[in-house]
C-alpha cells in the first residue's frame, strides 16, 4: 500500500497566534481510513483544512512545511488550489446543505466546472446518492429543497455531494456529531465501503468512533503528534502515557 | 414598605410619561396622512391623474409630474442599482479589513450625511455645467443616483452579509471560486434583502426636491420629455411650487398633489415591506 | 471552459472592486466641484465681509453669512430639543414598554414618517402649521424658526427613533435579568443598566437625526419665513429666519452663473458640506471608540 498523502514538518500558527500545527509529519495511506482523534484544540481540524487548502479563506500567519499529494506539494502557491479541492473532498461537522434541491447540492460541484452536460450529470447524481446509500430514500424527491431532509440525510448528502466530482481523497471533519445512533451507523458503514476506492481521512466525534472505524490512527494534542499507529493498536496498548490518559479518559 | 412604593409609583409615573410622549409622536403621523387623504381624495379623478395642467396649474391634471418622476426614479435605479450592489459585494466578499476599506466606508457615511441641496449644487456644478448635460433628465438622474448610493449599498451589504459563511465554505470546498460561489449562492439568496433596500433608497429619491431644483426639475413643460437631455417635471418640484409660487392656487389640487406623491411613495414602501416579509418566511437558513 | 470562466471573472472582480472605490472617488468629485465653483468668493468678497458681517442682502451686494449660519444653528437646536426627547422616548417606549402587537405596528409606522417627503410636510407646514402658531402664539406671522424646528424634529425623529431602537433592542438580555434579578424595577433598569449599555447606538442616533435635520433643505425652506436676520437669543425662535440650505435653494436659481452671488452661495455649499463631515467623523469615531472599549472588556 502506498501513501498517498504525506506530511513534511508542517508548522501552522493563526492570525490571531493561537498555535495550531507544531511540525507535524505523518503518512496517510491510500484505500485505508486514518483517524486523527484527540482533545478539541489539538489541531485536528486544522490539518485537514490544509490539505484542501480550506485555510486560504483564514488569516494564517504562518504556514511552513509540505503536504505531498502523489508527491506533488499542494500547499505551493502555483498549484491549482481549484483542482484541488475536487480531487480532496470534505464533509463538515454540521450538515450544511446549500440553499438548492437534492439535485441541485449533487450537481453544484460539476456545474461549477462547467460541466453541462445532462446524461453525465444524472449519472452522477445516482452513483454518489448510491455510494452514500442514499439513494432509495430519495431517488423519487429529487428536485425538492435539500433542506427538507433529515439530519442523518443531510450529513449523507453532503458526502454524496463530495463524492459526484470524484475525487481521490474524502476528508471527514467529526461529520456524525449531530447525528443520532443509527445515521452514525449508516456513516460509518459507507465509510468501510468507501475505503476500498478512496483515501479517507475522518476526524471522529468520540474515542469509541475512532476504535471503531481506524485502520491507521494519529493522536493530536495541543497542535503536537503524539502517538500514530497502524490498526487499534493506540487505543488498547498507547505507547505514550498522554495517549493512554486520553484514551482511558483521564482527561478530555 | 415605602421604599417599594415609592419605586412603583415612580415606575408607573414614568412609563405613562414615556407612553405620552410616544403617542404624541406616533399620533401625528397617522393624522398627517388621515388629513391629507380627506383634503385630497376629493381632486383624484382620472383627469387629474392623466391629464396636462392648465391656467398656470390651477386646474387640470398632473400626468407630466407623474411621468417625470417616474422617469427620474427610472434613471436614479439605472445609475445607482449596479454600482450600489457591486460595491456591496466589494464589502461584503473581497474586501479585508485594512485601512482602505475603512476609508471607503468613511466615504459612504458621508456621502450619507451630505445634504440634499449640496446634492444639488454638486449635479449644477458637474453635470449641468461640466459636462454639459443641461438641465435634463440625465443630470438630475446622475445627481441622485450618488446621493442614493449609499442607501443602496448599506442594506445591499447587509443582505450579503446575513447569508451565513457556511455556504460559502461549502461551495469553495466543492471546488467554486469567489465569483461563481457569490453568483450562485450568495447573491440569490441575499435578493430579496437587496431588493427591500433598492426600492426604499429609490422611494426616497423620488421624494427630492433639492438635488433636482437646479438639476433636471422645470416648472412648467408644454410637452412630456422625449429624451434624456429634457428636462422635466416632477411631482415633489410640482408640490413645491404649486404651494408656494402660485397665487389663488386652489386647496384641493395642492392636497390632490400631495396625495398623490405620498401614495407613489408609500406605494413602494408596501412593495418593499412585503418582499422582505415573504422572503423571511422563505428562506432556508 | 474553464479558461474562459477565469478571464471573466478576472474582469467582473477588477469591477467589483473599481465600485467598491467609487464611494471615494464621489466625495472627492463632490468636494472638487464645491471648492472649484465656491472658492473664487473668498478671493471676490473679504472674508471679514463674508463671515463677520450680519446683513445678508445680496442684491446689494452684503453677503454676511453668519445670519444664515444662526438661522440653521436655532432651527436645528430646536429641532433637537424636540426630536432628542420625543425620539429617545419613543425608541424607549418600542423596545422596552410596548407589548409585542403594538411593538409590530409602531416601527412600520415610524417608518412610514421616514418616508414621507420633506416638501409634503413643508406643504403641511405651511397650510396647517404655521397659521396654527400663528394663532396659538399671538404672532404676526406662524413663518418662523418654530415651525422649522417642528418639522425637522418630524424628520429627524425617524432617524433617531430606528437607530436607537436597534441598539436598545442589541443590549443582551443578560443585563436586564441581571438587574431584575437584583431587585430593580423595569424603570429603573432602563434608566440605569439598558440605556447605558446602547449609549454609543443612541448617541449614534441622535447624531444622524440632527445631521439629518442640518441638511435639511425643502420643509425649512418652506415654513421659516426666509428672513436673513440674525438670530440673537432664544427669542428668535418666534420670528423668521433663513437657514444656509434654504438659501441655497431659494437663490440658485436667480443666480447668473460665475458671479460673486454664485460663488458666495458655493461656498456656503461648502460650509455645509465641512459640517456634515464633521459630524459624520464624529459619529463614527464614537462608535468605533467604543468598539474598542467594549472589545478590551470583553476579551
Amino acid at each position: 500500500m502506498t501513501n498517498k498523502i504525506v506530511v513534511e514538518t508542517l508548522t501552522l500558527q493563526y492570525s490571531d497566534g493561537a498555535e495550531s500545527l507544531r511540525n507535524i509529519s505523518m503518512d496517510i495511506r491510500e484505500h485505508a481510513i486514518t483517524v486523527l482523534f484527540g482533545p478539541a484544540g489539538g489541531g485536528k481540524s486544522s490539518l485537514l483544512r490544509c490539505i484542501n487548502r480550506l485555510n486560504d479563506l483564514t488569516e494564517v500567519r504562518t504556514l511552513k512545511g509540505r503536504i505531498l499529494l502523489d508527491g506533488e506539494n499542494i500547499l505551493d502557491p502555483k498549484i491549482d488550489v481549484i483542482g484541488l479541492r475536487r480531487r480532496v473532498g470534505m464533509v463538515f461537522a454540521r450538515p450544511v446543505v446549500l440553499p438548492l434541491t437534492i439535485r441541485g447540492n449533487l450537481t453544484y460541484g460539476l456545474e461549477v466546472m462547467g460541466e453541462k452536460r445532462k446524461s453525465k450529470l444524472d449519472e452522477a447524481v445516482e452513483r454518489s446518492l448510491k455510494q452514500a446509500a442514499l439513494w432509495d430514500e430519495v431517488n423519487d424527491r429529487l428536485n425538492d429543497p435539500a433542506i427538507a431532509l433529515s439530519g442523518g440525510q443531510q450529513q449523507r448528502l453532503c458526502l454524496a455531494r463530495s463524492l459526484a466530482l470524484e475525487p481521490e481523497v474524502i476528508l471527514l471533519d467529526e461529520p456524525t456529531s449531530g447525528l443520532d445512533p443509527i445515521s452514525t451507523g449508516k456513516v460509518e458503514a459507507s465509510l468501510q465501503e468507501l475505503k476500498k476506492h478512496y483515501t479517507i481521512v475522518l476526524v471522529p466525534h468520540s474515542v469509541q468512533q475512532a476504535a471503531r472505524t481506524a485502520d491507521f490512527a494519529a493522536f493530536f494534542l495541543q497542535g503536537e503528534l503524539v502517538e500514530y499507529s497502524e490498526g487499534k493498536g493506540i487505543f488498547t496498548t498507547p505507547k505514550e502515557k498522554r495517549t493512554e490518559d486520553y484514551v482511558t479518559g483521564r482527561f478530555g | 414598605m415605602k421604599l417599594s412604593l415609592n419605586r412603583n409609583l415612580v415606575q408607573r409615573f414614568g412609563f405613562s410619561l414615556i407612553t405620552l410622549m410616544a403617542l404624541m409622536t406616533v399620533i401625528p403621523i397617522i393624522g398627517v396622512v388621515i388629513y391629507i387623504l380627506i383634503q385630497g381624495g376629493p381632486a383624484i379623478s382620472w383627469q387629474f391623474l392623466s391629464g396636462f395642467p392648465h391656467d398656470g396649474m390651477r386646474q387640470g391634471g398632473i400626468f407630466p409630474a407623474i411621468i417625470g418622476t417616474f422617469y427620474l426614479t427610472l434613471g436614479t435605479a439605472i445609475f445607482s442599482v449596479p454600482l450600489g450592489v457591486a460595491a456591496a459585494i466589494y464589502l461584503a466578499e473581497y474586501a479585508s479589513e485594512n485601512m482602505a476599506t475603512r476609508l471607503i466606508r468613511l466615504a459612504i457615511i458621508n456621502l450619507a450625511g451630505i445634504p440634499s441641496v449640496v446634492y444639488g449644487l454638486f449635479g449644477l456644478g458637474l453635470f449641468v455645467l461640466f459636462l454639459r448635460f443641461g438641465t435634463s433628465i440625465l443630470s438630475a438622474s446622475l445627481t441622485l443616483s450618488i446621493m442614493t448610493l449609499p442607501v443602496i449599498i448599506s442594506t445591499s451589504e447587509e443582505a450579503l452579509r446575513a447569508v451565513p459563511q457556511s455556504f460559502r465554505t461549502v461551495s469553495i470546498s466543492l471546488g467554486a471560486t469567489r465569483w461563481q460561489t457569490i453568483r450562485r449562492i450568495v447573491l440569490p439568496e441575499a435578493l430579496p434583502g437587496i431588493i427591500t433596500g433598492v426600492i426604499l433608497g429609490l422611494e426616497r429619491a423620488a421624494g427630492e426636491t433639492a438635488p433636482i431644483l437646479f438639476t433636471g426639475a422645470a416648472f412648467f413643460l408644454p410637452r412630456l420629455p422625449g429624451t434624456p437631455f429634457d428636462a422635466t417635471m416632477a411631482l415633489p418640484y410640482h408640490l413645491f411650487v404649486i404651494s408656494t409660487q402660485v397665487p389663488e392656487m386652489p386647496f384641493q389640487i395642492q392636497y390632490g398633489t400631495a396625495l398623490v406623491l405620498i401614495a407613489f411613495v408609500l406605494g413602494m414602501n408596501l412593495v418593499a415591506t412585503v418582499i422582505r416579509s415573504r422572503a423571511r418566511a422563505k428562506r432556508q437558513w | 471552459m474553464e479558461k474562459d470562466l477565469t478571464w471573466q471573472e478576472f474582469i467582473i472582480t477588477r469591477l467589483i472592486r473599481a465600485a467598491g472605490y467609487s464611494a471615494i472617488l464621489f466625495v472627492l468629485l463632490i468636494f472638487y466641484f464645491l471648492m472649484r465653483e465656491g472658492l473664487p468668493a473668498v478671493s471676490e468678497v473679504p472674508l471679514t465681509d463674508l463671515f463677520a458681517a450680519t446683513r445678508w442682502y445680496p442684491i446689494e451686494d452684503y453677503f454676511g453669512i453668519l445670519p444664515l449660519i444662526t438661522g440653521s444653528l436655532i432651527v436645528t437646536i430646536g429641532a433637537g430639543l424636540i426630536a432628542v426627547p420625543f425620539g429617545i422616548a419613543t425608541a424607549v417606549f418600542i423596545s422596552e414598554i410596548a407589548p409585542r402587537w403594538a411593538r409590530d405596528v409602531l416601527k412600520p409606522l415610524v417608518e412610514l414618517l421616514g418616508g414621507l417627503p420633506s416638501v409634503v410636510l413643508g406643504f403641511l407646514g405651511i397650510l396647517v402649521l404655521s397659521p396654527y402658531l400663528r394663532v396659538l402664539l399671538n404672532l404676526p406671522t406662524g413663518l418662523t424658526a418654530l415651525a422649522g424646528s417642528i418639522l425637522l424634529g418630524g424628520i429627524a425623529i425617524p432617524t433617531i427613533v430606528s437607530v436607537a431602537e436597534d441598539a436598545l433592542d442589541s443590549v443582551p438580555r443578560s443585563y436586564r435579568e441581571g438587574a431584575w434579578a437584583l431587585g430593580a424595577t423595569r424603570w429603573q433598569t432602563i434608566w440605569r443598566v439598558t440605556l447605558p449599555a446602547a449609549r454609543s447606538g443612541v448617541l449614534t442616533a441622535i447624531m444622524l437625526g440632527i445631521g439629518r435635520a442640518i441638511g435639511e433643505t425643502m420643509a425649512v425652506m418652506m415654513v421659516t419665513g426666509n428672513a436673513p436676520v440674525l438670530a440673537t437669543g432664544l427669542g428668535a425662535l418666534l420670528s423668521p429666519v433663513r437657514t444656509m440650505t434654504a438659501t441655497i435653494a431659494a437663490e440658485m436659481g436667480e443666480v447668473s452663473n460665475g458671479s460673486e452671488h454664485y460663488h458666495v452661495l458655493f461656498l456656503i455649499g461648502i460650509t455645509l458640506f465641512l459640517i456634515s463631515l464633521a459630524v459624520n467623523i464624529t459619529a463614527s469615531a464614537v462608535v468605533f471608540q467604543q468598539r474598542k472599549r467594549s472589545e478590551r472588556v470583553l476579551s
